[in-house]
């Protein structure tokens, strides 16, 4: 009964995500009969869907011990980059959403040199280059939003009808990718090594894995992975916005953190951020229907921070 | 125990800076033994065993491999030529399974498209395996889906054990694989040691701990000021004699002659 | 923040190293709350424009972000060392700053506070600023006329809770509608039965949209929606037209951007406050050469205007054109 009994205990730390989550769902249904319709839940999932892209780049992030501050910053970085392309040279909308994800996926690929040869810090890294993809934004941008972008390009905020709910398209590309990330981190070689490394680096180094290749991969793919989140962003506001990504910075770490991953790297499951994502989402549009001010949103994302890195440690008191 | 020898290192020398950690140190081990590398610190037994496994590169000397020489640059190297080392802190990923920290670094893929193209990892048959060595080596854990974290520091232990003996193909080492173990748990890890043996691996063994180097090994080497001091038989010398070689207190010309090992 | 004013006012110095300081020449110092608000982007060009026609030395710097007191503090420090004499100040923190100004004052620097108060207001010398409250009305009073007979359900995307200009803004707005609402000091928003949605936009565009979402699924037979500002407006617009609400629901505004003025001719604002931020700026500098060459400093508050702009006007309500908007709007033509 024991055994049976502490993989259970173990799990804690990856149902409490989910429990929390179902508990804030049933609260809001009690409090407000628009909050449980198709429409709605669709159009949160809408709204979570930038911060959610982002928050699997971070959760390979943080796996391996790491943290990445400059997740934002990059992300409105590619907006721009793709918005003007297209507004500014008339290329085409594929071109341009390809370029921005390149500059994006470069600046994963600078962070991951950063820390991989230079040896630095993930926190010290990324928090200058935070900065320096902020500064190229504005500067790039003049600091103004770029408008007028072709229809292509703002496509996945289009949505098509699934059982009488409004769904779209950037939801299903999230939704994919929550897939295919789940995928290679369980039953993948590499994706298995990215834990690994987050647990014991000098373990794999010395069974025979290439540690550094491993973080320097997951720096460049969270790169590729705020690219992705910059087209959702442009296609859901339909403009290169360069102030965006400033409280996703924070918000996909949130996201990660109360999604169950440990930030001391080697544990958590990617779905979890989405939950955690969508934990952020479905409060702040459940206190709106319910007319509370978006401040005691952010007071109870920080108490729900806690209680999910407490969770974590607990779930940790079953093993010796 | 026979005669052939089935690893040979020849005047290994390692300088770290100034510090001379290997001064021309030889070194044997025979098929089927349980050679026990025993010396006080700073002696070079460190050093020594880190050349054999390919962690460091000797600045001079020569290693051979069932007579082949050969040159390892790193420890992915010796892992190749089929010789699996044990360290002292297990390099074990503790959140992860047994099964999962068995075949770390040497996943198995599944069949077909799932494994080659998907690269899909093939988890119903690692299991077996895992399952099958530990059954092998007569390791007493329930789960092999378990987190290794989860497990006492002898089991993990067995592990870290379990994992060297069902990779090797020539030699095992183990750097204190008793160290921080209690008297049950040490015990259960040298019956492992011993059934490694048993299964045709040679094993050298770093140990600070005389009782369970007497108890287990076959000879013993004692490592002093960066050379071979001695290699001696533990069936005829005693331990405090023993740790008056390594020592120095006895000279090695002054060791009788039935208490080396032949 | 205050790293890069250090860089920027080293150089200054620097380059004026090989010439004399010009006797006489006024330094004047501009600190806006952040370096990229568009508002403060063109505050800062109107400042300079001013300065270099009046033949005055600019220094400009600003805080890292909304809020960032610190970096505003630093970075007034730095420019009263670097001879200033004047300082102008958007101030992000209306309390915090008042005793690094006091300072400044008491060491006979002329501090003139733009586009929003300190807290109080007497703690600089002079104001130049958009009655914002005023701004709120003359939308509240459009919309009144332009819904006609239709019922008021009146969305409201607010800056966020305790924000003066926000609250002003709001407050305006309601008692130009003709609702019951607080006076020009209040810094809480008014809530009225006609108000369905109350909720914060933080002034940027995809809060906004998602901020509208939501109060569209509360209230899905919205008329009328009140903004803070431009973006929040954009992303109501976006939210709107997803939910094909866009023609039915007027939408009004406060700020007289560029875009937000072809947002206007586009008809996805009704109506927005203009406010001229040029302006300000360029009454702020004339303010400082009068006060280096005379020692004469102005006071108590100047309103520097606003202007109601709109595609279509009503009855009852003095409104301008869209071209006339677009003459005199800030931000990117």
């Amino acid at each position: 009964m024991k055994d049976k009994l502490a993989p259970v205990l173990a799990h804690i730390g990856t149902l409490g995500p989910f429990i929390a989550l179902l508990a804030a769902c049933i609260f809001f249904a009690t409090q407000s009969p628009q909050f449980l319709t198709g429409g709605n839940l669709s159009l949160v999932l809408q709204q979570v869907a930038v911060v959610g892209v982002i928050a699997i780049g971070q959760t390979l992030v943080i796996l391996t011990a790491g943290i990445d501050l400059s997740c934002g910053m990059v992300m409105a970085l590619g907006g721009i980059v793709m918005s003007k392309f297209a507004a500014d040279f008339g290329l085409p909308a594929p071109l341009a959403v390809l370029c921005g994800v390149a500059v994006t996926t470069l600046f994963g690929l600078v962070n991951g040199l950063l820390v991989t040869r230079v040896k630095l810090p993930p926190f010290i890294v990324t928090l200058g280059t935070l900065n320096i993809a902020f500064a190229i934004t504005q500067l790039y941008s003049n600091s103004q939003t770029v408008t007028d972008l072709p229809p292509a390009m703002t496509a996945l905020g289009n949505t098509f009808v699934i059982g009488g709910t409004e769904v779209s398209w950037g939801t299903v590309l999230m939704l994919a990718l929550y897939g295919l990330a789940w995928f290679v981190l369980r039953e993948t070689a590499s994706g298995r090594h990215v834990y690994a490394v987050g647990n014991n680096p000098e373990a794999t180094r010395l069974v025979g894995i290439p540690t550094q290749k491993v973080l320097l991969g997951v720096y460049v793919m969270a790169g590729l992975f705020y690219g992705i989140a910059s087209l959702l962003s442009v296609a859901r506001t339909g403009v290169g916005d360069p102030n965006a990504g400033q409280t996703e910075n924070l918000d996909a770490i949130t996201a990660v953190v109360l999604g169950g991953t440990s930030l001391f790297g080697g544990r958590g499951i990617v779905l979890g951020s989405l939950v955690g994502a969508l934990i952020v989402g479905i409060f702040r549009n459940g206190l709106t229907l319910m007319g509370v001010s978006s401040i005691y949103q952010v007071l109870v994302t920080g108490i729900l921070v806690i209680l999910a890195v407490a969770a974590d440690q607990l779930s940790r008191k079953g093993t010796r | 125990m026979n005669e052939t020898i089935v690893m040979q290192a020849k005047g290994l020398v390692k300088r770290y800076g100034q510090v001379v950690a290997l001064d021309g140190a030889d070194f044997e081990l025979r098929a089927g033994e349980i050679l026990a590398v025993i010396g006080d610190n700073g002696a070079g037994k460190s050093s020594l065993i880190k050349a054999l496994s390919g962690a460091t590169i000797p600045d001079e000397g020569e290693v051979r491999l069932d007579g082949q020489l050969v040159h390892f640059k790193s420890p992915i190297d010796a892992r190749r030529a089929g010789i699996e080392t044990v360290y002292q802190d297990l390099a074990v990923a503790a959140a992860m399974t047994i099964a999962e920290n068995l075949f770390l670094g040497r996943e198995l893929r599944r069949e077909g498209f799932l494994g080659s193209w998907l690269r899909m990892l093939d988890k119903p048959r690692m299991l077996a395996e895992s399952i099958a060595r530990m059954q092998d080596l007569k390791v007493g854990i329930r789960s092999m889906t378990q987190a290794v974290e989860t497990l006492s520091g002898g089991q993990r232990q067995c592990v870290a054990v379990a994992r060297a003996a069902a990779f090797a193909q020539h030699v095992v080492i183990m750097d204190e694989p008793t160290a921080a173990l209690g008297v049950k748990e040490g015990n259960m890890v040298l019956e492992l040691i011993r059934r490694v043996r048993d299964k045709g691996l040679p094993v050298v063994l770093i140990s600070h701990n005389m009782p369970h180097v007497f108890e287990i090994a076959d000879r013993i080497h004692v490592a002093r000021l960066g050379k071979r001091a001695a290699v001696l038989n533990p069936k005829k010398i005693s331990m405090s004699d023993t740790v008056a070689v390594m020592t120095g207190a006895m000279r090695p010309e002054d060791i009788p002659a039935e208490c080396l090992a032949p | 923040m205050q790293q890069r004013t250090r860089i920027a006012l080293a150089t200054l110095l620097l380059a004026s190293a090989g010439t004399t300081f010009a006797a006489g020449e006024p330094v004047i110092g501009l600190i806006t709350k952040t370096e990229t608000n568009p508002f403060f982007v063109k505050m800062k060009e109107g400042a300079a424009e001013a300065a270099k026609a009046k033949g005055a030395k600019l220094l400009s710097g600003a805080g890292k972000a909304d809020g960032d007191n610190a970096g505003q503090v630093t970075a007034m420090e730095n420019m009263i060392a670097a001879g200033a004499k004047t300082i102008l100040i958007t101030p992000s923190d209306s309390k915090a700053i008042v005793p690094a100004i006091k300072k400044a004052r008491d060491k006979g620097v002329l501090v003139i506070a733009l586009d929003s108060p300190t807290d109080p207001a007497e703690a600089t010398d002079a104001l130049f600023a958009t009655d914002n409250y005023k701004a709120g009305v003359l939308i509240g009073q459009y919309a009144k006329a332009a819904l006609g007979g239709k019922p008021a359900k009146i969305v409201t995307l607010d800056l966020f809770p305790g924000h003066p200009v926000g609250a002003q803004r709001h407050n305006g707005f309601l008692k130009g509608f003709g609702l019951p609402a607080p006076d020009a000091k209040s810094n809480e928003l008014g809530k009225d039965a006609s108000i369905v949605c109350m909720a914060d936009s933080f002034g940027d565009q995809a809060k906004g949209q998602t901020a509208m979402e939501n109060c569209l699924q509360k209230s899905p037979d919205v008329t009328l929606v009140y903004t803070i500002n431009e973006p929040a407006a954009a992303g109501a617009y976006n939210a709107l037209k997803k939910a094909g609400k866009d023609k039915g629901v007027i939408i009004v505004s406060v700020d007289g951007g560029c875009q937000g003025i072809k947002d206007v001719g586009a008809d996805k604002i009704a109506a927005t406050s203009q406010q001229y931020p040029l302006k300000m700026a360029a009454m702020g500098v004339e303010a400082g050469v009068e006060y280096a060459k005379s020692g004469k400093k102005p006071s108590g508050y100047t309103d520097t205007g606003v202007t109601l702009i709109a595609a279509k006007s009503v009855a009852g309500v003095d409104s301008k054109d869209v071209k006339t908007g677009t003459e005199l709007c800030w931000g990117k033509k």
